[in-house]
């Protein structure tokens, strides 16, 4: 199953996207954990790609996202319309002396909950793979 | 305390102000920027507040939130005050560790331990 939409910033929309995608990989009979770790990447992906990618861009700009499920693997695609980032430049949030700072958590729970996790060269499109472990 | 479109539950016991959420996913970052400024709200009304936030019902949180719970900590340890956590279902909890926040705040499994840290 795959498909391709695009969404505003909008929570109903937002919700719906994964509870598709998440009841899609439950259909194909992925586990609770990988579930949990699906909703909580989309989250942060779209959440990052919002916040940060369409900082300074009219709120109504969409972002676009595409997926893929298999019974072996998920893939989601994310993609802002703002000028991206440079993920190695983002604090590690987890050292002693960023822990109190209050951002910056995302990219972490991405990389962590995902097989793969990889953003083009621009840094406004990033595709993570979650693979059935 | 908590108004008709709060997203919170709040219950004063023992000079401790118990916390619980009624949405069982705190991933909304609309949704939880209301909570942070009731909590701050909450906060502010106290001259040493003590909070025990429970996460009994909640199956996701994102990033955001723990934001949110970050700023609340510093507020309230900014006024002497004292915040504990509990309730947190282990995949939650993996949050936690995966960003090293276990170390940050202080986690009890249950309600009434987490009462004990007030004593």
């Amino acid at each position: 199953m795959s498909g391709r939409v695009s969404l505003v910033n909008n929570r109903d929309e937002i919700s719906a996207l994964q509870d598709l995608v998440v009841e899609r990989a439950e259909d194909l009979g992925y586990s609770k954990a990988s579930l949990f770790a699906l909703r909580l990447a989309i989250e942060e992906a779209i959440a990052n790609a919002f916040h940060h990618g369409h900082r300074e861009l009219p709120v109504e700009t969409p972002i676009d996202i595409e997926y893929d499920l298999s019974d072996v693997r998920i893939s989601v695609i994310v993609e802002d319309k703002g000028p991206g980032f440079t993920p190695a430049a983002v604090p590690d949030p987890t050292l002693d002396e960023n822990l109190e700072t209050p951002g910056g958590r995302g990219l972490v729970l991405m990389r962590a909950y995902m097989t793969r996790i990889e953003y083009n060269e621009t840094g406004n499109r990033v595709e993570m793979e979650l693979r059935r472990p | 305390m908590a108004g008709s479109d709060s997203r919170i539950r709040v219950k004063q016991a023992d000079g401790v102000t118990q916390i619980e959420f009624i949405d069982r996913n705190i991933l909304d970052e609309a949704n939880i920027q209301a909570i942070g400024e009731e909590i701050g709200t909450i906060i502010d009304s106290s001259p040493k507040p003590k909070l025990l936030i429970s996460f009994a019902n909640v199956d996701h949180l994102s990033s955001a939130a723990l934001g949110t719970l970050i700023t609340v900590n510093t507020k309230i340890r900014n006024k002497g005050g004292k915040l504990c956590l509990a309730n947190i279902d282990p995949q939650i909890y993996e949050v936690f560790v995966i960003t090293r926040l276990n170390h940050l705040f202080e986690i009890k499994d249950s309600t009434d331990e987490a009462l004990k840290v007030f004593c």
